[in-house]
């Protein structure tokens, strides 16, 4: 847009409008603002303001035990706290050199890849929302409903799940568990394959988002994007298949890749995803059904020190009522050492970068935040389009304030 | 040929010489420490060079060391190259009295918001940087909350007081 001239401030033929989209508007889907210099519908210059529900995790990380810091870790990208809660739980395990049954890892991964579905549910169907479909975003809530039941199951909570503990999960998955399983592989795809009806091939929707917020594969990672963003930009970066964790070399899949990094590319990355975490879960859920015997009974790592004991052992059994008072009044050490451990979260790269000096808290620990990082891009893919591109490129980047914020 | 760690720190010896220090690798990542004139110097021949190519910022952050006297804040850098797959972590150090680093923003785009989050809460002040303000904390703020002097708890609050287990 540079046959737009910028006139001086107060002058009488200034014609361009500030506008300020947010904090709280209704379109953001989250608190933060973006200060837009509007020549008519267009936007000329965009400034991001974010840290409206900045709540200082990494201050108060400085004071905690890890297994205290899991509940912290829930509120970063909220739309998918599972993937958050156990990318710290590898991150403790690197450091205090754990190792686990392959059986937890594949719970983890059934776990992870549930919640990837509902994080990339909510992005596309609200893409949906936004370019003026409402329809699928009601046929594939329920789904995010029974995905939160699954969790519900295991942990007894649903948004902010504080899932599993450091070394497993703190119980073997009940049978209610696995029937909500097998019945969203059952009815899922069949909704799916409905939603993939409604927007892939429809003609508004594709003019809506074709070549609406396009960022170039190698803008794209000079902005350190990750996840599906730097995928639907061409680049095959993905944390899974990079740098494994949780037996995820075990599986079969594909990484989704796209071309032109737009909105529709972004919409499409996301739904072929969800395809494959599909695959991958419907794998993981054969994988643990493989397990006969006492190995099919195992729910977490031997590591007394760190797994904190399940309750009713701890007012029945000598050992584990030791080592829960251990681990909850911090008799236990950890290793001194640096750790960085990343898993591939609902929006990118998570990474939790870990100093620890010895004693029960670390001494430093940082959040890689996907959406901190990519939000700064913003700008520059809006610039020069219209008000209302401006709001499908920001919800098709998935932009989740809880991880905005730390 | 693979990338390792041994051919990335004989080619960043060859180039740099002995200013680099305290090589390590804990849990795998290649860790060393240069001076703080030299991390753009770094920064952009791991970006450049043909065999290297650390063409991925994927974390910038710093950390207080209030005991290490003349070097109180470090500046913490991962590397990714993502053609062969290898991370890497370098850290400068310096005074907090005087804290300019060389920012990396004309390298990557994206650190301007991490060095922003680091100015923000360290009080590191990244020489070059575009736009240096702060980024979650509210203008006003005239202290850097981030660092070792600001405890966590309330002061006036004995009942959450952990001396006998914690720090």
């Amino acid at each position: 847009m540079s046959d737009h001239i910028l006139l001086p401030e107060g002058s009488l033929e200034k014609q361009t409008t500030t506008l300020n989209l947010g904090p709280t508007h209704p379109a953001t889907h989250g608190v933060f603002q973006n200060i837009l210099e509007m020549d008519g519908e267009r936007i000329l210059k965009a400034t991001s303001t974010v840290g409206y529900i900045h709540r200082a995790f990494e201050k108060i990380a400085e004071r905690k035990p890890l297994y205290q810091i899991t509940p912290l870790t829930d509120r970063l990208n909220y739309c998918s706290s599972p993937i958050n809660n156990m990318g710290w739980h590898i991150t403790c395990e690197k450091l205090l050199g754990l190792s686990l049954p392959k059986r937890v890892d594949y719970l983890r991964v059934i776990i992870m890849e549930l919640a990837r579905i509902s994080d990339h549910l909510i992005c596309n169907s609200i893409v949906g929302v936004d370019t003026g479909a409402f329809t699928g975003f009601l046929y594939v809530m329920q789904y995010r409903e029974l995905i939160y039941e699954i969790y519900e199951e295991i942990c007894g909570s649903r948004l902010t799940t504080n899932i599993g503990r450091i070394g497993g999960f703190e119980r073997n998955f009940t049978n209610a568990a696995f029937e909500k399983l097998e019945k969203f592989l059952a009815e899922y795809p069949k909704t799916l394959k409905e939603f993939d009806n409604l927007l892939r091939r429809n003609r508004i929707f594709m003019e809506r988002t074709i070549g609406c917020g396009p960022i170039s594969g190698e803008r794209a990672l000079n902005y350190g994007f990750t996840g599906p963003n730097l995928r639907a930009a061409g680049v095959d970066y993905d944390v899974r298949v990079h740098t494994p964790y949780s037996s995820y070399e075990d599986f079969n899949f594909t990484v989704p890749v796209g071309t032109t990094g737009d909105c529709y590319d972004r919409f499409l990355v996301r739904q072929d995803e969800m395809w494959q975490s599909i695959e991958i879960i419907k794998q993981a859920y054969q994988k643990v059904q493989e397990f006969k015997g006492a190995e099919a009974k195992v729910y977490h790592a031997n590591a007394p020190a760190w797994y904190l004991p399940e309750k009713k052992d701890v007012y029945t059994k000598m050992e584990a009522l030791i080592y829960h008072f251990k681990i909850v009044m911090g008799e236990t050490e950890m290793p001194v050492g640096e750790v960085y451990q990343s898993v591939e979260g609902g929006n990118g790269e998570l990474g939790f970068y870990l100093i620890s000096d010895g004693g029960r808290t670390p001494y430093r620990l940082h959040f890689r935040r996907p959406c901190f990082i990519y939000y700064q891009a913003y700008p520059e893919l809006i610039k020069g389009s219209m008000l209302s591109d401006a709001i499908i490129t920001m919800s098709s980047l998935n932009l989740i304030a809880g991880e905005l914020d730390a | 040929m693979a990338l390792t760690n041994e051919i990335i720190k004989n080619r960043l010896v060859e180039k740099f010489g002995d200013v680099l220090t305290a090589w390590g690798e804990p849990y795998g990542m290649l860790t060393f420490t240069a001076p703080k004139e030299m991390n753009l110097r770094i920064i952009q021949f791991l970006f450049d060079d043909e065999e290297l190519q650390f063409r991925f910022l994927t974390d910038l952050q710093a950390v207080h060391y209030p005991d290490n006297k003349g070097a109180q804040l470090a500046v913490v850098y991962h590397l990714h190259n993502l053609r062969d797959n290898v991370r890497i972590r370098f850290k400068v150090f310096t005074d907090i009295q005087n804290p300019d680093v060389f920012s990396a923003t004309a390298v990557f785009a994206g650190a301007n918001w991490m060095e922003r989050e680091t100015y923000d809460f360290y009080g590191v002040n990244f020489v070059g940087h575009p736009n240096l303000i702060r980024v979650l904390n509210v203008d006003e703020m005239d202290y850097f909350p981030m660092r070792k002097e600001y405890p966590v708890e309330e002061q006036t609050r004995v009942d959450k007081d952990d001396e006998m287990f914690g720090r």
